[in-house]
């Protein structure tokens, strides 16, 4: 397991010392290995060696938060996985989306999961919003060197804020870039390969308040405007019965929609589209 | 030049045992059993540092004795079970490693170093059903013991085990199992052996629900503790009052994502992180 272990079977220094509360930085010196943006990279562009996935939707509602993601990765002009998910719960009451290098992304993904929910075994309370998105960033700057080779993950963060600033908005998003650079967005945001034609979508049809049903509506379809422009962006599969992961988070939680509830979303935007392509 | 007294080595034990027994004795005791909804564990504490603690998704801590030291033992299990549920899975966290990892520590820290902790910890892992429920006790000299549904720890820890094992019953519900690690931990301490009656600010109460899906740990204080106590019914939080998602009810979230490495309870309602609003 982790470097360092005592002949006596002791556990070594780094688990029992008060150290830090960041799982991450008790990774740094138990098991560096361990950390994504820690291992040597041949050199040269490695962009196509592995899947990409791609766009991600979000939306501030009146009662939390809406994420969307499409199901599909591609690697070059291959199509990687069909059913590909790419939202997930991060922790109780937030949410996290990843659009780059799958790979690196999951682990990135899972990394932080571990994180959140180990500093609230150790110290006994929850981070703040600000605060997992803080952890994040850290993260993300994390794989710079990689993402300079063409290994880049981008995620995005959602959720909802315990103690909100403005209690009025207590869904919140935050959007990263490569570097490491933390934004917070008003309203929605997108991120990947169709985050173009998704936040176009969404600047027209977006309304401060919108309620969670109204937002995941407008989330589908802003996948759908996605995927129409954007060869990889998966679409609704009305064959397959592969929709869109759609999650949000409010104060009673997250929430992942179920199979018979994105269907439905899922159908009536592309009966709509039968009539009017537009949208 | 000074003599140096020769102790045989069977003394420095015998001496490193009563410092560390003695120590143990001045804290106030604690107890672990199981139930029929899964195990409870009870502690007298007056202070908000935590002497019951979760480890992994069904697995908590219980610790008497010395703070700082049962405190590092604590963090080093929850970052071993995390370490270990990210690198494999999360059910491939057991009790039974961390009750190794604990006694091999406790155990070179007991021979080797000049002070030996004073400290006895119990491990707790939730099973299906209360047979196979699994309490490990470590003391502080690294022996680590299988106890069979219940046990009591501290200074006192015969005393209160007696009563534990007059009265313990695996089919009884939280309520009773509360009242009876309750008036364990009473039997002790009182002027001239008399009982003590403990109230919900003397006690820090936890359980490891076994119907609940993911973390399993949920802490009960406050009015649940108090409606708990007075002898009423495990008390579902009212969804209005996110103030206590302490005693929620077991919430069932769906099977996890394939690619994730967090607990299935991430999805679903709110559970016991809300209980620092409290």
């Amino acid at each position: 397991m982790a470097a360092g272990f005592d002949p006596s079977g002791r556990l070594p220094d780094v688990f029992t010392n008060a150290g830090t509360s960041s799982f991450t930085q008790f990774l740094t010196q138990a098991a560096p290995e361990l950390l994504p943006g820690r291992r040597p990279l041949p050199p040269g562009l490695s962009a196509d060696i592995a899947p990409h996935a791609t766009t991600i939707v979000a939306i501030a509602t009146a009662e939390g938060v809406v994420m969307a993601g499409d199901r599909r990765a591609t690697m070059g002009n291959l199509i990687a996985s069909r059913d590909i998910e790419k939202v997930h719960p991060a922790d109780p009451y937030s949410l996290i989306g990843i659009a780059g290098t799958a790979g690196i992304g999951i682990e990135l993904m899972r990394l932080f999961q571990v994180e959140l929910e180990h500093y609230e075994k150790i110290e006994g309370t929850m981070l703040s919003l600000d605060g997992k998105a803080n952890r994040l960033a850290s993260m993300v700057r994390g794989n710079l060197g990689a993402a300079m080779q063409g290994l880049a993950v981008v995620p995005l963060f959602a959720g909802y804020d315990l103690a909100p600033a403005d209690p009025g908005r207590a869904g919140r998003i935050f959007s990263f870039d490569v570097a490491g650079g933390l934004y917070e967005e008003t309203g929605y945001d997108a991120i990947g390969s169709g985050s173009l034609f998704a936040k176009s979508a969404l600047k027209k049809k977006y309304r401060a308040g919108v309620g969670t049903q109204d937002a995941i509506r407008l989330a589908v379809e802003a996948l759908y405007d996605a995927a129409d422009d954007d060869t990889a962006t998966g679409g609704p599969d009305v064959t397959r019965k592969i929709y869109p992961v759609v999650m949000t988070a409010t104060a009673d939680g997250t929430h992942r929609l179920t199979e018979a509830e994105i269907t439905t979303v899922a159908e009536a935007v592309v009966a709509g589209r039968m009539e009017n392509p537009g949208g | 030049m000074a003599m140096q007294f020769y102790a045989s080595p069977e003394q420095v034990q015998r001496d490193r045992s009563e410092y560390a027994r003695k120590g143990i004795a001045r804290g106030r005791s604690a107890v672990v059993l199981t139930y029929e909804g899964g195990i409870l564990l009870v502690a007298e504490n007056l202070t908000s540092l935590r002497k019951i603690s979760e480890l992994y998704d069904r697995i908590g801590f219980a610790a008497v004795g010395r703070y700082n030291e049962f405190e590092s033992l604590r963090r080093a299990g929850v970052r071993m079970a995390d370490i270990n549920g990210l690198q494999f899975d999360r059910r491939d966290v057991t009790g039974r490693a961390l009750a190794n990892a604990y006694t091999q520590t406790l155990g070179a820290i007991f021979s080797e170093t000049q002070k030996p902790y004073e400290v006895e910890i119990c491990v707790a892992q939730v099973g299906s059903s209360p047979e196979t429920d699994e309490l490990y006790r470590i003391t502080y000299d690294g022996s680590v013991m299988d106890e069979p549904g219940f046990m009591a720890m501290g200074g006192s820890a015969e005393a209160i085990s007696t009563v534990l094992k007059e009265r313990h019953d695996v089919t009884a519900d939280l309520a009773s199992a509360l009242a009876l690690a309750v008036k364990g931990l009473g039997t002790v301490g009182g002027e001239n052996g008399a009982e003590r009656e403990l109230d919900a600010s003397r006690l820090e109460v936890a359980v490891l629900d076994r119907r609940r899906k993911g973390r399993t740990f949920r802490r009960i204080s406050g009015a649940a503790l108090e409606s708990l106590l007075a002898g009423g019914k495990d008390q579902p939080a009212d969804d209005s009052a996110p103030a206590q998602g302490d005693s929620a009810p077991p919430a069932p979230g769906e099977e996890k994502p394939t690619v994730s490495a967090a607990s299935v309870d991430t999805e679903g309602a709110p559970e016991d992180g809300a209980d620092d609003k409290s």
